[in-house]
């Protein structure tokens, strides 16, 4: 029998003298990684199996367990890092592509952690957030260039009831905190969690995406709420489908794999999946790469448009890409194509399964995307037709303010909501053997995530990043975020080199006006 | 911190300029020194329909390209260095002269689809933008700004104010807070018949500045309060608005405040949050801004700077402290403090 | 002797929740146990998950915890011989006074959910849940992890 070379990538350790035996860790463990040796009455470990998800070490009642790294080393060598060896051991075994869940590992410069923010002192008071109104309101959509008012031939002074507001607004979505959840599809994450994604936002005044999973039609009461995905595969997309939702959005690609599709093992395609998504059970649910009706730009616009006569144009419709290194000039055309809102995906963003190589090397940080298509699109004179959504990401509060500061009107975030509800990103989505019940439809793993828990945690999530929003906005002295929206001169820079502060038009720290 | 100051006889009664700099002087402390200046409405009267535009030059380069520029476009009715007298602390002046010009027919009919006012403003810009050492301080028509670095006292002596006469004043007395002081960095700042001084510093400048970029405005005064200026141009000219709904947009209420408001402005404030989000002004704020027939007050949504007015039959008073107004009024009835992002307008 | 009041505290059990992990039998046990320190009590005293009061039922995907339901026409306080099942007359829990046990398992047989145990170790008598009379949150609902049991205060009094 051949022997794999490929070696253990985690080691469970286990104080015998907290341990007691009291088989949680192997009823726990869906990737069977411990198991209760009868005939001498303990636990063991098989390290090759561990994944380190640390579900073990979370439910252990005496904290007798810890995951650490396999502690093996290869030869020190700069070139060949552990992990590449490791990756042409399994495609020698396996002649396959490799899978990876999740955003890319790799050490790509962080560039939120390159940017500094301002705080105002003595010329320019700071506005306390706990005694003044401090306000997150956003809306998306389409704005109209200017307001055309019929003012009557003689006013000395403005009266309201003399005066008419000719200009119509375009259908806005209403977000009560700039952060919205991103595209997540039934069938990469299980029922409960995005039941407790939509019962979030309706919570938090914020929107949740349904991602190509389609949309189930028992949570059709969070509608308003609700962002509907038109991806590729057209999965789920019928006219009840538009009707029900808030917003659609043309999803053109993903940060984490730019230039290819979604992709459902089989395995997961259970009986709800099969009829949300409506197509046959067990088969594999592969989005193509490109939607086979849109080859070109205008293509994309008679997408848009008929998307908007379905729904008599009382939606915003939105289109997601991916972010690439010509990302400017697709934005542009986007927008003038006629899209309501432009989502960009940045290349750390996550999935549920996606080709290693494609996830850690094929697109561009966010930060560099956003700054370039809310310049580009400034530039030519038409950013207020479309608001800009930047995705791929983000972990913590003051990432969505520099991102907004950028030229962001909101953001999406989808790894760190999956944090929030207990993952670990041990990055093993692709299994379906979730151990915290999210990224998984096995019906054992399933339960384990508890809506109303993670809908708690949730709002206390968004809750806790619009406290510290207002906080940093209230130390820049701005109390509206549309007065930070754009607004470079509030970053520094610190670390970068001439042309990346060139990219994100941000004078390096020290510089003052 | 900055003194502001503005006076107004709504009857167009000429006032003395010595009116306006007591007042401003009384409130000297409010500056330091870095920067003092007046902008006066109806002082040309011989020249009522001329352009009259007041030219900084940093040298004779500039200046050359400066006259070169205006022989281009308009004919230049008249022209001369703007008068001065010797003052000891009033240093490192720039060359300073005025213009009275008329925009040239072939000028308007190469840009047949831009009014006179958007062409004037291109020329403004392009004067600031592209002649290295050119700044154009005022562009509007019997009126005039004159400023600089030094004290009220001494600037006013500077530019001979005692020979000029004006029904509507405006001034400023500076304590620069984000750029060094310098002549073209002092207010008022003036485009067109706009004149507008600032008491603050502005924490939304970042965006309000890109935001007139993407219109063809360019901000070259290195200073936030030019940003307000050029806010009030695009919205009251360009956008047709008037300049009390331009002021109540760039201190729209917050989202409390409409959602407890009559439903017709509930509706028209929603419309203006989602439209000029980008020209709201952020940060403490204190502003005068003047035309030829209309004076308005105007103080930040949270009123973080002071401003109060006064009105004594046609005669109207804006200015940072009450020692402003009562040192030149003689019996102002009573004095208003502002409303917190409520225009006090005389007209 | 019947049952003469509602209990106080009702567990209420949600099996969708449930992915029985025990942690609640382990609660039980420790919190009953004579040392009530986990380390302590599995070491030293030989504890096993089949003497805990509460118990997971498992069936394929199904799973729950039971415990005594503290009927409030309890057939056990009827079938008891001796008089030590009684019911505690402020919390309105059935409870056993292991003194007047005599291990006739007549409850036990009675029991409908069959959640009483017989305790052999020191003396032979019957054991269950006790509703944690000196806790204001039972054990086994403290160590849920994903609150598929949870405590209801029960306001109606019969």
């Amino acid at each position: 029998m051949r022997k794999s070379l490929v070696i253990p990538e985690f080691a469970v350790i286990r104080d015998q003298n907290l341990c007691i035996q009291c088989e949680v860790c192997v009823r726990q463990c869906a990737f069977e990684a411990h198991h209760f040796n009868q005939a001498d009455r303990k636990v063991e470990t098989d390290n090759f199996r561990c994944v380190g998800c640390q579900r073990c070490v979370t439910m252990c009642p005496t904290g007798a367990l810890r995951v650490i790294r396999y502690p093996n080393d290869f030869r020190p060598n700069e070139n060949w890092p552990a992990e590449e060896i490791q990756r042409i051991y399994k495609q020698a075994e396996t002649g396959g592509v490799l899978l990876s869940s999740m955003g890319t590992d790799r050490k790509y410069p962080n560039y939120w952690d390159h940017l500094l923010l301002n705080a105002s002192q003595v010329t320019n008071p700071s506005i306390d957030p706990l005694r003044e109104p401090m306000e997150l309101r956003t809306y998306l959509g389409q704005k109209p260039a200017k307001l055309e008012i019929k003012f009557p031939k003689k006013m000395r002074r403005f009266d309201i009831n003399k005066i008419t507001l000719k200009t119509k607004i375009a259908p806005q979505l209403k977000l009560e905190i700039p952060v919205m959840f991103s595209a997540m599809s039934f069938g990469a994450i299980s029922f409960n969690t995005i039941k407790a994604l939509a019962e979030a936002s309706r919570r938090s005044g914020t929107y949740w995406n349904t991602g190509e999973g389609g949309f189930p039609a028992s949570l059709y009461e969070y509608g308003p709420n609700t962002i509907v995905q038109v991806a590729s595969g057209r999965f789920g997309v019928h006219s009840q489908y538009l009707e029900v939702a808030a917003a659609i959005e043309i999803k053109i690609g993903q940060g984490a794999k730019p230039g290819i599709g979604g992709h459902l093992p089989g395995e997961k395609v259970n009986e709800e999946i099969s009829r949300t998504r409506m197509i046959p059970e067990g088969t594999d649910a592969l989005s193509p790469a490109p939607h086979h009706d849109i080859y070109s730009i205008e293509d994309l616009s008679q997408l848009i448009y008929a998307l908007k006569e379905a729904t008599d144009y009382r939606k915003p419709v939105a289109v997601k890409i991916a972010a690439v290194h010509n990302s400017a000039a697709i934005a542009s055309g986007i927008v003038r194509a006629g899209a309501d809102i432009v989502v960009i995906d940045g290349f750390r963003g996550g999935t549920g399964a996606a080709p290693t190589r494609i996830r850690d090397n094929v697109g561009i940080p966010i930060e560099l995307a956003l700054a370039a298509v809310d310049e580009r699109l400034r530039q030519e004179g038409i950013r207020h037709q479309a608001s800009l959504v930047a995705a791929g990401g983000f972990r913590n509060s003051s990432d969505v303010v520099k991102a907004i500061a950028l030229g962001a009107d909101a953001v999406y975030i989808a790894t760190a909501a999956l944090v929030a509800i207990g993952c670990h990103l041990c990055q093993k989505c692709y299994t379906g053997k979730c151990n915290w019940g999210i990224a998984t439809q096995d019906i054992h793993l399933i339960k384990r995530l508890n809506p109303e828990i993670a809908a708690d945690r949730l709002t206390n999530l968004l809750n806790a990043w619009s406290h510290e929003i207002k906080e940093m906005l209230g130390g820049m002295g701005i109390d509206a975020i549309e007065s930070l929206r754009g607004n470079r001169l509030q970053l520094r820079a610190i670390n970068l080199t001439d042309a990346e502060l060139k990219v994100l038009g941000v004078k390096p720290a020290g510089e003052s006006l | 911190m900055c003194g502001i100051t503005g006076i107004f006889h709504r009857g167009k009664k000429l006032l003395p300029a010595e009116l306006i700099v007591r007042s401003l002087d009384q409130m000297r402390e409010r500056g330091n020194g870095l920067g003092s200046g007046y902008c006066g409405y109806g002082i040309y009267p011989e020249f009522r329909d001329d352009w009259a535009f007041h030219i900084f030059y940093t040298d004779n380069n500039a200046r050359a390209g400066g006259v070169d520029y205006l022989k281009k476009h308009f004919l230049i009715k008249h022209a001369e260095p703007v008068p001065v007298r010797p003052v000891k602390t009033v240093t490192n002046r720039p060359i300073i002269w005025r213009y009275f010009l008329q925009l040239k027919d072939e000028v308007r009919q190469e840009f047949y689809d831009l009014s006179e006012h958007d062409i004037i403003t291109n020329c403004v810009m392009e004067i600031n933008s592209t002649i290295s050492g050119a700044y154009v301080v005022s562009s509007g028509k019997n009126m005039g700004i004159f400023k600089g670095v030094g004290f009220p006292l001494d600037i006013a002596e500077f530019y001979r104010l005692d020979e000029y006469r004006g029904y509507l004043w405006i001034a400023h007395n500076r304590f620069p807070t984000n750029t060094p002081g310098w002549w073209g960095g002092a207010h008022p700042f003036g485009l067109l018949n706009f004149g507008l001084v600032h008491n603050g510093e502005i924490s939304s400048y970042g965006i309000n500045k890109r935001y007139l970029e993407s219109f063809g405005y360019s901000l070259t005064l290195q200073t936030d309060s030019e940003a307000i200026l050029y806010l009030f141009d695009l919205l009251s000219r360009r956008h047709q608005l008037g300049l009390e709904l331009a002021s109540r947009i760039l201190t729209a209420p917050h989202y409390l405040v409409i959602e407890q408001s009559p439903p017709r402005w509930k509706k028209l404030l929603t419309a203006i949050r989602l439209t000029y989000g980008s020209a709201l002004i952020n940060g403490p704020s204190a502003l005068i801004i003047a035309t030829a027939d209309e004076m308005i007050g105007l103080t930040d949504r949270i009123k973080l700077r002071p401003l109060v007015a006064a009105s004594d039959g046609q005669m109207a008073y804006l200015a940072s402290e009450e020692s402003g107004i009562t040192a030149i009024a003689k019996k102002p009835k009573k004095i208003y403090r502002l409303d917190a992002g409520i225009p006090m307008i005389f007209n | 002797m019947k049952s003469k009041i509602a209990v106080k505290k009702k567990i209420i059990i949600r099996p969708e929740y449930c992915m029985a992990c025990r942690l609640c039998e382990i609660a039980c046990l420790v919190k009953h146990s004579k040392s009530r320190q986990i380390l302590k009590a599995f070491k030293e005293e030989n504890l096993t998950l089949e003497e805990s009061r509460i118990q997971v039922q498992q069936q394929g995907e199904m799973s729950f915890a039971l415990q005594c339901r503290h009927c409030e026409d309890a057939w056990c306080l009827e079938s008891c011989l001796t008089g030590a099942l009684h019911q505690d007359e402020i919390s309105g829990a059935i409870l056993i006074d292991e003194e007047k046990c005599i291990g006739c398992w007549s409850c036990i047989m009675s029991c409908p959910y069959g959640v009483i145990l017989r305790n052999q170790k020191t003396r032979k008598v019957a054991t269950k849940c006790d509703l944690c009379p000196d806790e204001k949150i039972p054990a086994c609902v403290m160590a849920c992890p994903n609150e598929a049991l949870i405590l209801r205060e029960n306001k109606n009094e019969k």
